[in-house]
């Protein structure tokens, strides 16, 4: 294990930004703590860093523990969201300044840079100063200037935030590549659930100083622990459900006025129990009445609102009971003959095993 | 109708540009006269009365010989001569130097600390300690002054060397604060923060940051306390002996005691001249003064 976090707690007054939170992250792991602002998740990023020291509970790197150790003396190293690039250095000296920190030479100094900056395609703006370069650029010499003399761990605070979303999607790319090659943890923060889920190799989503789930991008998005988890990623359909019947293989969930559906099992739900059902916008399919596929679960509705979002169009349809659904539809192919309007009467369906029950 | 509407636009924009022009000269107009009627005029004479023969009784002998006046009259080198022709005159420029660069130097290390701590004060408390700094200016300079005499006297350090140099960094220490406190509240934490996550202990952090990115501020502050020590008379006058004169007090004395307009004139003017070369250097010097990498 590379860095253990033991039921961290970080109180500031009466708040407690950061309660009992307890996580083990592996080497080479790509690790988001992704929640809403004011979650603790900066807050943990800066006790890691040694910027904040823990209430309660150890930071552990490599089994050593790191209170009392300062940030200077941390193999941590950390991305700015500002970047806080030293503007009276060249770029070369921005990236030369953690080694020149450790007492390198000169001679050992000069072929780092080099290297660091060939890695983030910057070889050519080595004399340039900070205010010269653009914002991805920018974000791309803070990443050289905190990986060039190899920390054990990179903490990354919201790095794309400031980056217009193009350049987004290239950084995230980039980043992906560069965690890959140079091999070192990252720990990355931020409240953008898309860039947490195609960024991470696990994630931790994080509410009001806790952890509520820890896991693989995938078992966040399908598999959600608890509705904040279910609706702060991605758009979710939650629906009041009780528990009508458990086999190993489904649940039937009573949806009260609107009847039963089915639902795919879940481990330890006995009958009776009260929960939601949580449902993907892409899960439900749209048809129009009378031409719908046979499929388990299917009700009638009636379409509210659509949103032609280009590669899909976002609908809002209202059920027989007046309980409103998102539903997704890709319009690629001959799907897009199949555009619905609003007040159109279309069938609403989902598969058995689409859905997820939570407690 | 697009066409025809960016041609309006690139003519309302090239009106637009004359229109903002010339309102900026307008703006520029009102301070430019007076530095041009009050500080280039009265140099301009001066640098002229350099050149003249002093008037028998003060100001400038006339540049046409008249029947009233003695034989001296035109244009001379006279004052220069007499300048260059004593080491004395050298001697007290050099001396002027180094008492300013001593108050400068002085003043420095007593206000960096005193910046850094006001610009690290929460918002409130800052106000209050930048009205601190200048409440001596609520009361009158020469009254300051005579205070250190009566400060000073019982300490047997009036009328010495070192009267004059506490004298001169107490005056001067604000304008050496303010211009400092003004770059350091400026800089961004996380630039300590990046810095101190980098690997650099306090020391370093200062020596590599903060210290840097405040040269402004040190050559504002610098130039603000240079300048004037250079020219200053009273502090000299009223607490230095009387081999504590500078080249203020040789001056201000061809004015107003030995009535010689002209070597007054050029002596100011070699004063000029030796602010001028200095500023200069000094500017080349921070210009290269960036060594890297890269």
């Amino acid at each position: 294990m590379l860095l253990e976090l033991r039921n961290v707690t970080r109180r500031f007054g009466a708040l407690a930004a950061v309660q009992a939170v307890s996580l083990d992250i592996e080497a080479g792991e790509f690790f988001t703590l992704l929640g809403p602002s004011g979650c603790g998740k900066t807050t943990l990023l800066r006790m890691i860093a040694g910027f904040d020291a823990p209430d309660q509970g150890d930071i552990l790197l490599e089994g050593a523990n790191l209170a009392g150790t300062p940030p200077e003396r941390r193999p941590v190293h950390t991305v700015f969201q500002s970047y806080a690039l030293f503007p009276h250095m060249s770029v070369a000296d921005n990236v030369g300044f953690p080694l020149l920190m450790s007492r390198r030479t000169r001679e050992e100094i000069v072929p780092l840079v080099r290297e660091a900056l060939a890695k983030v395609h910057l070889a050519d703006k080595a004399a340039d100063y900070p205010h010269e370069l653009s914002g991805g650029q920018k974000q791309r010499v803070a990443l050289a200037r905190a990986l060039v003399n190899r920390p054990r761990l990179l903490l990354l605070d919201e790095p794309l935030g400031a980056l217009d979303a193009k350049l987004r999607e290239e950084m995230r790319s980039e980043l992906i590549r560069l965690q890959r090659d140079v091999g070192i943890t990252f720990v990355f923060v931020t409240h953008a659930q898309t860039e947490a889920l195609a960024l991470s190799h696990r994630i931790a989503v994080m509410n009001a100083g806790r952890v509520e789930q820890v896991d693989t991008p995938e078992r966040i998005y399908e598999q959600p622990v608890n509705r904040f988890v279910a609706e702060f990623i991605g758009t979710c359909n939650l629906i009041d459900a009780t528990v009508a019947a458990a086999t190993a293989a489904h649940l039937g969930l009573d949806l009260g006025t609107l009847g039963e559906v089915v639902a795919p099992a879940a481990p330890g739900i006995a009958v009776g129990e009260r929960g939601t059902l949580a449902l993907r916008p892409e899960q439900i399919r749209l048809s129009a009445r009378g031409h719908a596929e046979r499929l388990r679960n299917q009700f009638e509705a009636t379409v509210r609102e659509s949103l032609y979002l280009g590669d899909v169009t976002h609908y809002s349809v209202a059920l027989a009971n007046g309980r409103t659904l998102q539903a997704l539809a890709a319009n690629s192919g001959s799907a897009r003959a199949q555009l619905f309007s609003t007040g159109d009467a279309v069938t609403v369906a989902w598969r058995h095993d689409a859905g997820h029950f939570l407690r | 109708m697009k066409p025809t509407r960016s041609v309006g636009h690139g003519q309302r924009g090239k009106a637009a540009g004359m229109r903002s022009r010339l309102s900026r000269w307008l703006v520029a107009a009102p301070p430019s006269l007076f530095l041009a009627l009050f500080f280039l005029a009265p140099s301009l004479i001066m640098a002229g009365a350099s050149f003249r023969f002093p008037g028998e009784l003060g100001g400038l002998a006339p540049l046409t010989a008249s029947a009233a006046h003695g034989s001296d009259h035109g244009l001379t080198l006279e004052a220069y001569a007499f300048v260059f022709g004593d080491w004395v005159y050298l001697w007290i420029c050099l001396k002027s130097f180094a008492i300013a660069a001593v108050t400068t130097l002085a003043c420095l290390a007593l206000a960096y600390p005193l910046a850094m701590l006001i610009a690290a004060s929460p918002r409130k408390r800052r106000d209050l300690l930048v009205l601190l700094v200048i409440l001596p200016f609520a009361s009158n300079f020469l009254v300051r002054v005579y205070a250190w005499m009566i400060v000073l006297g019982p300490m047997d350090l009036l009328y010495t060397q070192t009267a004059v140099l506490i004298a001169m960094v107490y005056v001067h220490l604000p304008f050496m604060i303010l211009p400092l406190y003004i770059n350091l509240e400026k800089h961004d934490p996380a630039l300590l923060d990046a810095a101190q996550d980098l690997g650099a202990n306090a020391w370093r952090r200062f020596w590599h940051v903060t210290f840097p990115l405040s040269l402004p501020g040190v050559f504002a502050g610098s130039a603000l306390v240079f300048i004037p020590v250079l020219g200053m008379f009273a502090v000299p006058e009223l607490l230095g002996g009387t081999r504590d004169i500078l080249i203020g007090n040789l001056i201000k004395e061809q004015f107003l005691d030995n009535r010689d307009w002209p070597l007054g004139a050029a002596l100011s003017l070699v004063l000029t001249a030796m602010v001028l070369a200095l500023a200069w250097g000094t500017l080349r010097l921070a210009r290269a003064r960036t060594r890297g990498l890269a």
